[in-house]
């Protein structure tokens, strides 16, 4: 198992994805001789995950049953632990196309947090891609770097614990990508374009907060920025719903031919059945502002 | 690719390169050809002045269609001593404030006046431009600058410039998926380096390209088609290097339902029957109306079709002669496809496939429920429609059957702003719609099905009903 490789079997030591049921997963370190509680009861790793197949169904000891998921960065942003407010897959996604994103990509990224978007980079630049990732808070850097090396993709990243505002990226003049997720974005502005290629790049800035975005746009035109684009993307979830509408009862109709098969309809079923979605009752409405920008050869 | 240091060879454009033209937000793909004219924003010129020259260069277009590098921008572009009104209450629009006639206009510019001279010499004679407030005169300057400026920026092909492109030009050519929707695709189907890949798409080959692009080289993508050959005139477009095509394999959709039930002709798969000509008689006409579809204008592979040109009656040697060429050149063309079948059906036999991507004007539900097959268990796909109706029936299918974990119908929602010192709010256009995806998971087939009715998305413990209300 590795987040940016799949494997069939489930081995001890993998991060494997307990699905429970709609919505509802969650990561389990496999170890032999270890157990697991879940609401269906507990799963023994030595003889109900390693050497099954990812995808396998696995029996609980009360009875009901789990699936085991091969981990994935999708999978992962939804059930990591959270240490930060984290970025989620719609506006990765977004992220990660109009950074140019491919295998071997050079990218530095700040601040790491919980690492939900670094291990989606990491997926992307693999296998000769390198991500810097810049976090100023010790412990979540510590964190950050451990979960890397559980998931098997730690040759691919370097994590710094510094302040990029203050002291940047800790290399210069490589990245084909920067991503910057931190309250005063407009501060690390310079750092980004130094660590960036000589030759150009492209740069994202993610922030809840409008204001940040105006002072980072002025910060990204005077450091010579180009394409200069804030956009927003919101996920729409439509959930697949049986329903059943009632028909309105006008009486019998005098001027219209008695149908062929009206004796067929039972009165009673005045009611047409149709699938259709309804949208959740609330949904997130806003996650932040997303700007991009390319940065010219200089 | 790592670190290149100072090396610049590969950032400079070479005749025969797939470029990408940008003039604001408009784009154009095309390929670097030598005298070969170009049409883009209603003007013409030739891009020979751009080989040699860095990719990202602006050009100005100057008289008979010559590229010439523009000088990096000049900093202080209109940034003279600004005389601006408070508002616009003495403005009134009477069609006379500018005192240049159309005549006038069309004069500067057979004069060779570049576009930023018209545009001072419009404001120069605007009766008007001095009393606008400083936001209506950027403005009004944005505006002429877009009309007059003739400059074109050559970009080097990507996945982001190009689904942007195809969206703004011909959206109906790519089943109206926009941009931000194919990288929910991308991401959803986690696509990347080293993994095998199905594509089912009728997007012109963006969505195919896309995959290609994330995939680096390394790994397979097998182009799942319909129809006489595989249509994929947008993988061109990416100007990917030639090993990328190594990866690419196809399989025709006719032959799923053999290659599933087992019956496809295993003489497909070995690559040394060429030789067995007797042999291969009876596959060459199972397969022959197939290659003679080819030449349906869906064709676009990236073969070429040279000498296909049905030559006109001439002497009967000659033509005799032609023939057996032909002849030979269509033994050597199904040879071809033979072996390329064969590639694409050991790939796809295991059926342990890790990613699947539909994007397709086809119904989609009969298209997922065939091509799920091959995928692995645990494996994602994502499947798009323009619409949402048949994506309801392909959610409903494979809730009936099983198979599948996380599905979730979505659309995503687009919104573009405008940023600039207190002028900051959405753009006033945005895109209604960039279709709809259906994503999820495969699972382990269940073979031992519980007694009883279709299986509930989650298990049934005897204690109490699940707080989740989900179906």
């Amino acid at each position: 198992m590795s987040f940016v490789e799949y494997s069939d079997l489930i081995q001890d030591g993998d991060v494997a994805i307990i699905y429970l049921g709609h919505d509802s997963m969650m990561p389990v370190k496999v170890q032999q001789g270890a157990q697991t509680q879940t609401r269906y009861g507990a799963i023994r790793h030595s003889t109900d995950l390693i050497g099954q197949r990812y995808g396998s169904k696995v029996t609980c000891s009360k009875g009901g049953w789990v699936h085991v998921l091969h981990p994935t960065p999708e999978l992962w942003t939804i059930t990591l632990p959270h240490r930060t407010q984290i970025l989620y897959t719609t506006d990765i996604a977004t992220i990660t196309m109009m950074l140019e994103l491919k295998p071997g990509s050079i990218v530095c990224e700040s601040g790491t947090g919980s690492g939900s978007l670094s291990h989606a980079i990491l997926r992307t630049i693999a296998p000769t891609g390198h991500l810097h990732t810049v976090e100023f808070h010790q412990q979540r850097a510590e964190k950050v770097a451990e979960e890397f090396r559980e998931h098997h993709v730690d040759h691919l990243v370097t994590v710094r614990n510094q302040d990029v505002c203050k002291d940047g990226f800790g290399v210069t003049g490589v990245a084909d990508a920067v991503f910057l997720d931190i309250p005063s974005p407009w501060e690390a502005v310079g750092h980004a374009k130094t660590t960036m290629k000589k030759q150009g790049g492209r740069l994202c800035s993610f922030s809840p907060c409008i204001e940040q975005v105006q002072r980072t746009c002025e910060a990204l035109a005077d450091q010579g920025f180009e394409e200069i684009s804030t956009l927003e993307v919101l996920l729409r979830v439509h959930d697949v719903r049986t329903v059943s509408l009632p028909l309105p009862d006008f009486g019998p109709d005098p001027s219209a031919p008695a149908p062929p098969d009206a004796d067929s309809k039972a009165p009673n079923s005045a009611s047409v059945t149709i699938k259709t979605t309804t949208p959740p009752r609330e949904i997130p409405g806003h996650t932040g502002y997303l700007t991009f920008a390319t940065k010219p050869r200089t | 690719m790592a670190d290149n240091g100072d090396e610049d060879c590969q950032y400079r454009i070479k005749e025969g390169d797939y470029v990408v033209l940008k003039r604001g937000d408009i784009y154009k793909a095309v390929q670097i050809q030598s005298r070969k004219k170009v049409v883009f924003e209603k003007q013409w010129f030739f891009l020979d002045n751009a080989v040699g020259q860095l990719y990202s260069s602006t050009f100005e277009i100057v008289s008979g269609g010559i590229l010439q590098p523009q000088k990096p921008k000049n900093l202080e572009s209109s940034s003279d001593a600004k005389e601006a009104g408070t508002d616009n209450r003495n403005i009134v629009d009477d069609g006379k404030s500018q005192k240049l006639t159309r005549d006038d206009i069309e004069t500067l510019k057979e004069q060779g006046l570049k576009g930023q001279e018209i545009i001072k010499q419009l404001i120069e004679n605007s009766s008007t431009f001095r009393d606008k407030t400083e936001y209506a005169q950027d403005k009004y300057i944005k505006k002429k600058k877009k009309k007059y400026e003739n400059s074109v920026t050559i970009l080097k092909p990507s996945c982001r410039i190009l689904a942007m492109m195809y969206h703004g030009r011909e959206p109906g050519k790519i089943c109206h998926l926009r941009y931000d929707t194919l990288a929910q695709m991308l991401t959803l189907a986690n696509i990347h380096a080293g993994s095998k890949v199905l594509v089912f798409e009728t997007c012109a080959g963006l969505v195919l390209g896309s995959v290609m692009e994330r995939m680096g080289g390394y790994g397979s993508v097998i182009q799942m088609y319909p129809g006489g050959g595989p249509v994929r005139a947008g993988v061109e477009s990416f100007g990917f290097p030639s090993h990328f095509h190594d990866m690419l394999h196809e399989f025709p959709i006719c032959h799923v339902n053999a290659l599933l039930a087992g019956t496809l002709d295993t003489t497909a798969k070995d690559p040394s029957a060429d030789e067995k000509q007797t042999n291969s008689t009876a596959e060459e006409e199972q397969i022959q109306p197939e290659a003679e579809q080819q030449d349906s204008p869906e064709q676009q592979s990236m073969e070429t079709n040279s000498g296909e040109a049905a030559g006109p009656d001439q002497e009967k040697i000659e033509r005799e002669k032609r023939k057996e060429a032909k002849a030979q050149e269509k033994k050597m063309k199904l040879d071809e496809k033979r072996k390329k079948l064969a590639a694409a059906t050991v790939l796809l036999e295991g059926r342990n496939a890790d990613g699947l991507v539909i994007a397709s004007r086809f119904q989609p539900c009969p298209v997922l429920m065939g091509l799920i097959k091959f995928l692995a268990p645990s494996r994602p796909f994502v499947v798009y429609s323009q619409y949402k109706e048949p994506l309801i029936e392909c959610y409903t299918k494979l809730k009936e059957q099983g198979g599948t974990v996380s599905l979730r119908l979505t659309d995503t929602w687009l919104r573009h702003y405008q940023v600039l010192p207190n002028r900051t709010h959405p753009v006033l256009l945005m895109s209604g719609g960039g279709g709809y995806l259906l994503s999820g998971t495969t699972v382990a087939a269940d073979r031992s099905k519980p007694a009883g009715s279709q299986r509930a998305e989650e298990p049934a413990p005897k204690r109490l009903k699940m707080t989740d209300t989900v179906e």
